[in-house]
């Protein structure tokens, strides 16, 4: 095997195990900055034996019997220091000194550890980006240079928001456990944040940009259905996974061939990932069957189902995507919902019926700089008609995107309407 | 990226113990619940088997068991990874389960996929 192959090898393997490793050691130490310092200095270990002896038969396994090493090595050596400070009479905090159980059977707990993780790197004191930036670090095993090129951010930046939110967590003396009853809610629902974040940085990059910002994606996917298989009672947990799962399926169909977004109408939708779809929806059902009342991902992931289920634009439901964007604004209102339950009134009863809907959300200041409002009165206007107005829209809308491709797009438009009266 | 993983294993009398057949399950389910196995099936012996082959234009058949083979296909994955060192990593774990043997990978053709990432710069503390 050549050195690359190796470093390549040495990757993958990390990228599976990381979490894992993470996970486990924190349960050891009580300490996620300590128990990633670990883990790593396994890896630089690994990458200077590995060449040698070649890859170890169960790489995780080895990785974490030489995390271990080091921590009892590193224990001892802090034991003896404090002896000595013992001997010259300095004060020390035996507590925190305590050799921690290094025997205790890592295997067995493993499930209980990973979602101990998820809950601490996702815990509320800490900002959403820093929790998605831990997050990716600990569980999906990016490197700082990846994360910061996922969210095209420097990786300066990236560093500092990691290593201040693992100070924060210690400072905050976090426990390291899965929460229960009714914390267990309200900490699954900043986990749950962070994913659907993850997932939402990915689900924005085009064509041609770093594969990483795609691969978010695929790590949200992975993070959400570990999170269903270690707790399969929260039917939140399968309503997000369904809405990933089925938003996912629709990747290869979104944009075109030099990178320019396709709208959902204009999909070829015999593009779309039918065993993503069944897993969406075997996910959605799942999470309906778990509780009577829907939850907001799962109303949107049963949204999003409406679409999956319709073999062409024509047979989609619009009736029933009303009722359920009618019962996500009652949960989580938002003017963002109001917009796109007025796109489904206005294909279920007609583009005027839609179009007096946005004119009530043309005065909220939170869509005030959100350039799909202006986009679709463009296009209802345009259904209307009235195509003046129209084009001063579309035009408006381009001026608001941050997107290069849906500003050719949004002009595009604007310039047909042009010649057309 | 997908890879198919062709299992050959030399070809052996008795089918797989209750324990080997709860071990794989154990595997299998992990797998699809976990994304990366997408699709999975066993083969019954050869005897049940046969070969098709078309040589310069002319039809053979040859039924089983395909005695002369030392090892026969005993079985395909269909896996879902984000590089083939991944895919490597699985067949691995795949041969920790089933034993002794041999996994072919193969990727498969996505149109619009790239058939390989850019190389990757290695996990070290940064």
């Amino acid at each position: 095997m050549s050195a690359t192959d190796l470093h390549r090898t040495i990757d993958a393997v990390w990228k599976m195990e990381a979490g894992k490793l993470i996970a486990g050691l924190t349960r050891i130490v009580r300490d996620v900055g300590l128990a990633e310092d670990l883990a790593q200095d396994a890896l630089v270990v690994a990458l200077e034996k590995w060449p040698e002896s070649g890859v170890p038969e169960n790489p995780g396994a080895w990785l974490m019997a030489t995390a271990k090493h080091r921590s009892i090595d590193l224990f001892r050596r802090n034991q003896l220091l404090a002896r000595k400070h013992e001997e010259v009479g300095r004060e020390i905090e035996a507590k925190q000194m305590a050799m921690p159980n290094f025997d205790a059977a890592v295997e067995d707990n493993i499930g209980d550890d990973l979602l101990s993780l998820m809950f601490i790197s996702c815990h509320p004191v800490l900002s959403t980006e820093a929790r998605a930036a831990l997050t990716l670090r600990l569980l999906g095993g990016l490197t700082t240079d990846e994360i910061a090129r996922a969210f095209l951010a420097s990786e300066p930046a990236i560093a500092q928001r990691i290593v201040r939110a693992k100070r924060t967590l210690s400072d905050a003396h976090v426990p390291f456990e899965v929460p229960r009853g009714g914390e267990l809610v309200a900490r699954l629902s900043s986990v749950l944040e962070v994913i659907y974040l993850i997932f939402n940085e990915g689900y924005s990059a085009t064509a041609g940009e770093d594969w990483i910002r795609p691969g978010l994606c695929e790590e949200a996917l992975r993070l959400g259905r570990t999170l269903a298989e270690l707790s399969p009672s929260e039917p939140e947990v399968h309503g997000i996974v369904a809405l990933m799962e089925i938003q996912a399926s629709r990747m290869k169909a979104r944009v075109g061939p030099s990178g320019e977004p396709i709208l959902l109408f204009d999909q070829d939708r015999s593009r779309w990932d039918q065993l993503l779809i069944r897993r969406g929806l075997a996910a959605l059902d799942r999470a309906e069957t778990l509780s009577a009342t829907r939850g907001s991902y799962t109303l949107q992931a049963a949204i999003a189902a409406c679409h999956a289920r319709a073999r062409a634009p024509e047979e989609t439901d619009w009736g029933h995507i009303v009722a359920l964007y009618d019962a996500l604004a009652e949960l989580a209102p938002s003017p963002v919902v109001q917009l796109n339950r007025a796109v489904a009134v206005a294909m279920a009863s007609g583009p005027a019926a839609g179009f007096e809907l946005t004119e009530k959300l043309t005065s909220e200041s939170s869509l005030r700089n959100y350039h799909l409002l202006p986009s679709v009165r463009g296009d209802l206007l345009t259904k209307l008609g009235r195509l003046a107005e129209a084009r001063a829209e579309f035009e408006r809308a381009a001026s608001l995107t941050r997107n290069a491709r849906e500003r050719e797009l949004l002009l595009s438009r604007a310039e047909r309407l042009r010649e057309s009266h | 990226m997908r890879f198919l993983s062709i299992y050959k294993t030399a070809e052996r009398a008795t089918p797989p113990t209750a324990e080997e057949m709860a071990t794989m399950g154990k595997l299998v389910e992990e797998g699809m619940k976990a994304g990366w196995l997408l699709a999975t099936e066993g083969c019954l012996p050869t005897e049940l088997g046969a070969r098709v082959r078309r040589s310069s234009g002319k039809l053979t058949v040859t039924d089983g068991p395909f005695t002369e083979a030392k090892e026969v296909v005993g079985g395909f994955a269909i896996l879902k990874a984000n590089s083939k060192e991944e895919a490597i990593e699985l067949a691995r774990q795949f041969l920790r389960v089933a034993g002794d043997g041999e996994c072919e990978l193969r990727q498969i053709y996505d149109p619009g996929e790239a058939s390989c990432y850019e190389p990757k710069t290695v996990a070290v503390a940064s």
